[in-house]
């Protein structure tokens, strides 16, 4: 269902954003797509409760950034997409990248810095990338994808293809100058990019309200980009509004923008506690009692009798399962080998002049 | 033989990169409608059209941005920066994603793009718009960096950066771009990337450089000349990769050298080459290597100032004149 928004908090007057809404039945949705969202979903789920584990014995360093409360923003916009759909997100792309088809053991690998991991151990948490499945990164300058998403879209343009490029941002990217240099070009040439900005309130600790005067929903309009809202906690709202979306943009309708509208139940990253100076544990703890996506899409399915607690049981067994699998496979993938720094710095390494004024060129020079 | 201007010369190369593969494209600013802001695009839209020739906004991160993204996904961008005083905007979208986009994915993306444009100081145009920016660039591991500072050396050095596999930075001389040469009419006129040329040969003293300050050494080289003095002139066209074999050969062989250009000195990559030299020719060194510079300010606006802050003939010469212990002891 959709619907022009009719709250203009913030001086907007506008009326490009609509506001989409599930229902209470399953939205027309399939139902073996329902279940399937859910079964994604719950992999998610464990997948981030592994890795908080594995964070917490120091199999993961760095910083980790779960996506906890977020797993329908992105089971409901990829799974709306095709295989050669290209997909880019932020730091918070764990299940963004099991979404687009990454294997848990490629993923988990990546995170404990192994050469099995989807960047060889190159990356880590904030760096998931595979080229084949179309999943391009994982970049950890806030923002700085969206250009990157553009790209894709002016290159799908230019060799006249039928695919569509997803970016994904936090709503703290919506501040940056990328973000707005992006959506003008991506208006100007009618670019096939799906914005989709994940608007879960805080940018680490800062609410997006203390430092923006306008509102997150209508962000691309004054670049003439269709805007739309959609809870992303309701996985078949989403999944029904980029399911036309996707259809749309792949159809011509140049660039679209979509608020998703969620709620991170875990700190900023690991380093940071879940409730705190900026948000108060009665609040963490309510959202996540009342906008848990899993327990909403598990409500539904249930309603629909398409889904039953021993049905469901086996499904979380099923995921607990992959994600130990996962675990394992990661533990006992091995660490980079040391003699591989230089690789993939560049194209090649043997051409003329030094690339490198160190290691691989370091081989003592006979002086006379 | 032809001779052709330095601008011709890079008009020539997008001409023939573009007609040679169809996922050339040029972005920038006012490069298409208006032929270019110096004019090395010129014809270019009529050629091939607005597809493939792109006029932006301004709007440098953005496009830059777009570029990567495009390469990434098996597009050849070549994005023009009116001058690289510009590309400041951009510099994370050069630095933190093209140079680190292959690595951090464990090799298994590409980033054929090229950025070019005019870099350092012109006339008159205050510090904001007179500035040599290879350091920012060459500083950085997945970048490649040349500054061609001949009509040659540019058509080939850009038709060889379109064709890399990794991006590539081609620092053109804004006050290079009427400047006339020889270059061989083949089309396949490539200069590798990496590849240092000695544009003088001589037996006294080595001046290294690169871009516009060729012509600098080369002045300075003919003037001691008549005092007798031979110099070679090695032009390193290339700052990354960085061809130390042909500056350690030069040096070996004259015993002397020095750093001309026309950066900074605090990390400029005249520090980076006696860094080198003193590192693999020690034993052949009879002087310090020095190296002459812009002055460390900003470029400052009033004609004698600017003329005081840039290397000039005369600090050249007595740079020269400190390592040829000519003028008593050498330093400074």
């Amino acid at each position: 269902m959709a619907e022009t928004r009719s709250d203009t908090k913030g001086g907007w007057r506008g009326g490009g954003a609509r506001e989409e809404r599930g229902g209470d039945s399953l939205d027309g949705v399939a139902p073996e797509v329902v279940l399937k969202l859910m079964r994604d979903m719950l992999l998610f789920r464990r997948f981030e409760e592994r890795a908080e584990e594995a964070y917490a014995i120091g199999k993961i360093g760095g910083f980790c950034h779960l996506h906890i409360g977020q797993e329908a923003t992105a089971a409901g916009t990829i799974g709306a997409l095709r295989k050669d759909d290209y997909v880019i997100g932020s730091y918070r792309e764990h299940t963004q990248a099991l979404a687009k088809g990454l294997s848990p053991n490629a993923v988990m690998a990546e995170l404990y810095g192994r050469e099995d991991g989807c960047s060889r151990g190159r990356g880590g948490s904030m760096h998931l990338f595979d080229a084949e499945k179309c999943f391009m990164g994982g970049a950890a300058i806030v923002g700085a994808q969206v250009p990157t998403a553009t790209g894709f879209g002016f290159a799908i343009r230019y060799r006249g293809e039928k695919r569509i490029a997803l970016c994904f941002m936090g709503e703290a990217a919506l501040n940056q100058g990328a973000f707005h240099e992006s959506l003008n070009l991506a208006a100007v040439w009618k670019l096939p990019v799906i914005y989709a900005v994940e608007n879960n309130v805080y940018g680490m600790g800062t609410a997006f309200y203390r430092v923006s005067k306008t509102d997150v929903d209508h962000r691309a309009a004054v670049y003439g980009i269709p805007c739309h809202v959609v809870n992303g906690q309701d996985v078949l709202a989403t999944y029904t509004l980029f399911m036309r979306l996707a259809d749309e943009v792949r159809n011509g309708s140049g660039p679209q923008y979509v608020e998703i509208r969620t709620y991170r139940f875990k700190g900023h990253s690991m380093s940071d506690p879940v409730s705190g100076t900026y948000r108060s544990k009665e609040e963490v703890e309510r959202r996540t009692e009342e906008e848990d996506p899993i327990r909403i899409v598990k409500e539904r399915l249930f309603a629909a009798e398409l889904l039953d607690q021993a049905e469901l049981e086996e499904m979380d067994a099923e995921a607990r399962r992959i994600v130990d699998e996962a675990a394992k496979f990661a533990d006992a993938s091995p660490l980079p080998d040391p003699a591989d720094l230089y690789d993939s710095v560049y194209a090649q390494t043997n051409e003329d002049g030094r690339l490198f004024l160190d290691g691989r060129d370091e081989t003592p020079r006979a002086s006379g | 033989m032809a001779e052709i201007t330095y601008r011709e010369a890079l008009n020539q190369a997008l001409t023939e990169e573009m007609e040679r593969d169809g996922a050339v494209f040029l972005m920038g600013e006012e490069v298409a409608q208006y032929q270019g802001a110096y004019k090395v695009s010129k014809g270019l839209l009529e050629k091939f059209g607005h597809r493939r020739v792109l006029d932006t906004p301004i709007s440098e991160l953005g496009f830059a941005g777009l570029g990567v993204g495009a390469a990434l996904v098996g597009l050849r961008p070549v994005i023009e920066f009116m001058t690289f005083n510009f590309a400041f905007l951009a510099l994370d979208q050069l630095t933190n994603t093209a140079a680190k986009w292959r690595y951090m994915s464990g090799g298994q993306f590409k980033v054929p793009i090229v950025f070019r444009g005019p870099n350092g100081p012109a006339l008159q145009v205050a510090a904001q718009h007179s500035h040599a920016c290879e350091t920012y660039y060459f500083h950085a591991p997945g970048l490649k960096v040349v500054a061609p500072a001949t009509p040659a050396d540019a058509k080939g050095l850009l038709k060889s950066a379109i064709r890399d596999e990794d991006p590539v930075i081609v620092l053109e001389g804004e006050l290079l771009y009427n400047m006339k040469g020889e270059v061989p009419e083949n089309g396949e006129h490539v200069v590798p990337i990496g590849k240092a040329d000695v544009k003088r040969e001589g037996t006294d003293l080595s001046i290294v450089t690169h871009g516009p300050a060729l012509h600098l050494a080369l002045q300075a080289a003919a003037e001691l000349e008549k005092d007798g003095v031979s110099v070679e002139v090695v032009d390193l066209r290339s700052l990354r990769p960085l061809d130390a074999e042909t500056i350690l050969a030069s040096v070996k062989k004259t015993n002397r050298a020095i750093y001309l250009e026309q950066g900074w000195p605090f990390g400029g990559i005249g520090a980076q080459v006696a860094s080198i030299i003193q590192e693999e020719a020690f034993d052949w060194l009879d002087a310090p290597v020095l190296r002459v510079t812009q002055a460390d300010v900003p470029m400052p606006y009033a004609k004698n100032l600017e003329l005081t802050a840039k290397p000039s003939l005369e600090r050249t010469l007595r740079a020269c004149e400190r390592v040829l212990y000519r003028n008593g002891r050498a330093g400074r």
